[in-house]
């Protein structure tokens, strides 16, 4: 018994190390000032126009990404359910191929494909499509976000869809169900787990995220990560940095908390 | 009464492989008929095409005497139970029974009415609002039959429903199933491997065997009058022997001449001859047909077996009255026991199909 908790030590290390002090740091510097004495400015500060505006940002942002990849990922899953096991894995297989990639080089080579005189746009002018204008812009953000956080979103709802057996698809087809019903009564219910699962995998990085506004962004576009950032790299105040976390994590679990209500089982819960 | 069903030269392969080759069968109304063979014998396809589930190559589906190939299984008035019960775990004892209903946009005070007849009629009262997974694996699958009844299916339609459960509970459903048959007065069509199951319940029983029928009657007919070696051997025990039949009425087994009571097999012409265990009395040696010695003896509660040598043949014997091993035995069969196959001319031609 001594022994196998022996093996757990490493794991414990890394809790502590990875998790527990680096919050417990967060924490510390949200709660003192500058001179190192008690105070709850830093975390009322988020009350500040600029930041308020920043978060609100990234939330509409981050609920449009997800509702995307949402909107993507189960149609997807759905195809490939009735696929045999080849096609299934050679297709997951492709979709996960850009992951391989380091997600900064893919984010600006997005960039590169957006630009004014980037690819498409020389592409639809010379077919005289005129352009399509959406570098700079939530659009481009929300886009490469997708991009960036799709496979986070199929994966388990895929995992979970495929699973499902098929007597139920055919129990419900043979009481009557249209096909169409079939997915509203029995799918769709059945792949809770993996749909919670997706929106918590999405959401939470799109929400805090900074490098994909500030590549697609251009600059324009302050998200609540990209204040943050600031604050802590570019000469601002640490203590507000760690204030603006703190709250937005306490946020984020409570949205968590909210979203895994629907989750009876909890089979997906990440959060 | 007239033909509920009916498959017309249904053919059907996977990957290659003839599952079904140009099977023909009738499906009376209100019958219970039982399709009943060995793993990959082609029954549960045939069930499925019924169903919709499977698309036949070719051939037709007749339902009340119109092709119903085309329609998909939510437009046939079917429903089924399925092997491993398919209950919605999203949904509860009650939810699952309505859900059919509510398809068919019933009213809930219709659906109320009719969750509790179902429930009743398959003993499962006040189970009504428990969670699926609460219940056990003889529950869940009355709950499935329950489900399947309440939309008043033409045909019920029942893959090896009581595959997964104990004996006890198998036996004990086969008599409800049968009882429920015979209130509701619909069609039953059920599949198994049980060969047990398939003479308990049926009114007819189609046997089958690598895609094709091998014999289809009563099961007192299947049991008492195999067409032919699989289905002797796969109905039950039997001793299937190598015989000469003689003349009419008489039979030549193991060197010995058996009276008999199949004719028109012609003159010293060589055939099978199946006696089932029960059928082989013992007697003190010299008294009866054939002596032997008693070479094995199991106990199986029920009865004794027995294996006798014979004649240069290891007789397999059932019998409540014990011999042990060695004693020196004579056995005799009464002539209405004894039944005469043909001997089939090739391979092929033991799995032909064979008209009942």
């Amino acid at each position: 018994m001594r022994k196998r908790r022996l093996l757990t030590t490493p794991y414990l290390a890394f809790i502590l190390c990875g998790t527990v002090i680096p919050l417990l740091a967060i924490l510390y510097y949200a709660l003192v000032d500058k001179n190192g004495s008690f105070t709850l400015s830093n975390l009322a500060s988020v009350a500040d126009p600029v930041h308020l505006k920043a978060l609100g940002l990234s939330l509409l942002l981050a609920f449009f990404c997800t509702l995307i990849c949402l909107l993507l990922a189960l149609p997807l899953g759905l195809m490939l359910r009735k696929n045999g096991d080849k096609n299934r894995n050679m297709v997951i297989f492709l979709l996960i191929l850009p992951m391989w990639m380091n997600f900064l080089l893919r984010t600006i080579a997005w960039k590169i494909l957006l630009q004014r005189t980037g690819v498409i746009n020389t592409l639809l002018g010379s077919l005289g499509l005129g352009r399509l204008d959406i570098i700079n812009t939530p659009g481009a953000v929300v886009l490469g976000m997708v991009y960036d956080f799709l496979p986070f979103m199929i994966l388990p709802i895929y995992n979970v869809m495929v699973k499902i057996d098929n007597s139920l698809v055919e129990a419900a087809y043979d009481l009557g169900a249209s096909p169409a019903k079939v997915i509203r009564d029995v799918l769709l219910p059945l792949s809770v787990p993996g749909i919670i699962s997706g929106i918590t995998m999405t959401f939470v990085p799109a929400m805090t995220s900074f490098a994909i506004s500030e590549i697609l962004g251009g600059g324009n576009i302050y998200l609540i990560g990209n204040i943050i950032e600031g604050e802590f790299l570019r000469g601002g105040s640490r203590n507000v940095g760690a204030g603006l976390s703190m709250v937005m994590m306490i946020f984020i679990l409570i949205s968590m908390a909210l979203l895994n209500k629907f989750d009876k089982n909890g089979e997906g819960t990440v959060v | 009464m007239a033909n509920i069903l009916e498959l017309v030269n249904i053919s059907k392969s996977f990957d290659n492989e003839l599952i079904l080759d140009e099977l023909n069968l009738e499906i009376r109304e209100n019958t219970f008929m039982t399709l009943l063979g060995p793993s990959g014998c082609g029954k549960t396809t045939t069930l499925r095409i019924i169903g919709g589930f499977t698309r036949q190559d070719s051939g037709q589906v007749l339902f009340q005497g119109k092709d119903i190939t085309e329609l998909p299984p939510n437009k046939r008035q079917f429903n089924t139970v399925f092997q491993k019960y398919a209950l919605f775990p999203h949904m509860n004892v009650g939810e699952n029974i309505a859900y059919g209903l509510k398809i068919s946009g019933k009213s809930k005070s219709y659906i109320d009415s009719k969750i509790e007849y179902a429930l009743k009629l398959v003993n499962m009262d006040g189970y009504r609002n428990r969670a699926v997974s609460a219940l056990s694996g003889g529950q869940q699958q009355r709950i499935a039959i329950a489900r399947a009844i309440v939309n008043e299916p033409k045909v019920l339609l029942l893959d090896e429903p009581l595959g997964a459960l104990d004996l006890k509970l198998r036996q004990e459903l086969q008599y409800e199933l049968i009882r429920l048959k015979n209130e509701l007065g619909i069609t039953f069509i059920y599949v198994t491997h049980d060969q047990e199951e398939a003479l308990t319940m049926s009114d007819t029983v189609v046997v089958m065997n690598q895609g094709y029928i091998q014999q289809m009657g009563s099961p007192e007919n299947i049991y008492n009058e195999p067409e032919n070696a699989f289905v002797a051997t796969f109905i039950g025990d039997s001793n299937i022997i190598d015989s000469l039949m003689l003349r009419d009425r008489l039979v030549q087994i193991c060197g010995t001449a058996f009276p008999c009571v199949d004719e028109g097999f012609g003159i010293n012409r060589p055939v099978d001859v199946v006696i089932r265990p029960e059928d082989v009395i013992l007697d003190e040696p010299g008294r009866g047909q054939l002596d032997g010695v008693v070479t094995h003896l199991v106990f199986q509660g029920v009865h004794y077996e027995m294996e006798v040598m014979a004649g240069g043949f290891e007789w397999l014997v059932q019998s409540t009255q014990i011999q042990p091993v060695g004693k020196e035995v004579s056995l005799r069969v009464d002539p209405e026991n004894i039944q005469i196959m043909s001997k089939p001319a090739s391979e092929d031609e033991e799995a032909m199909v064979i008209d009942a």
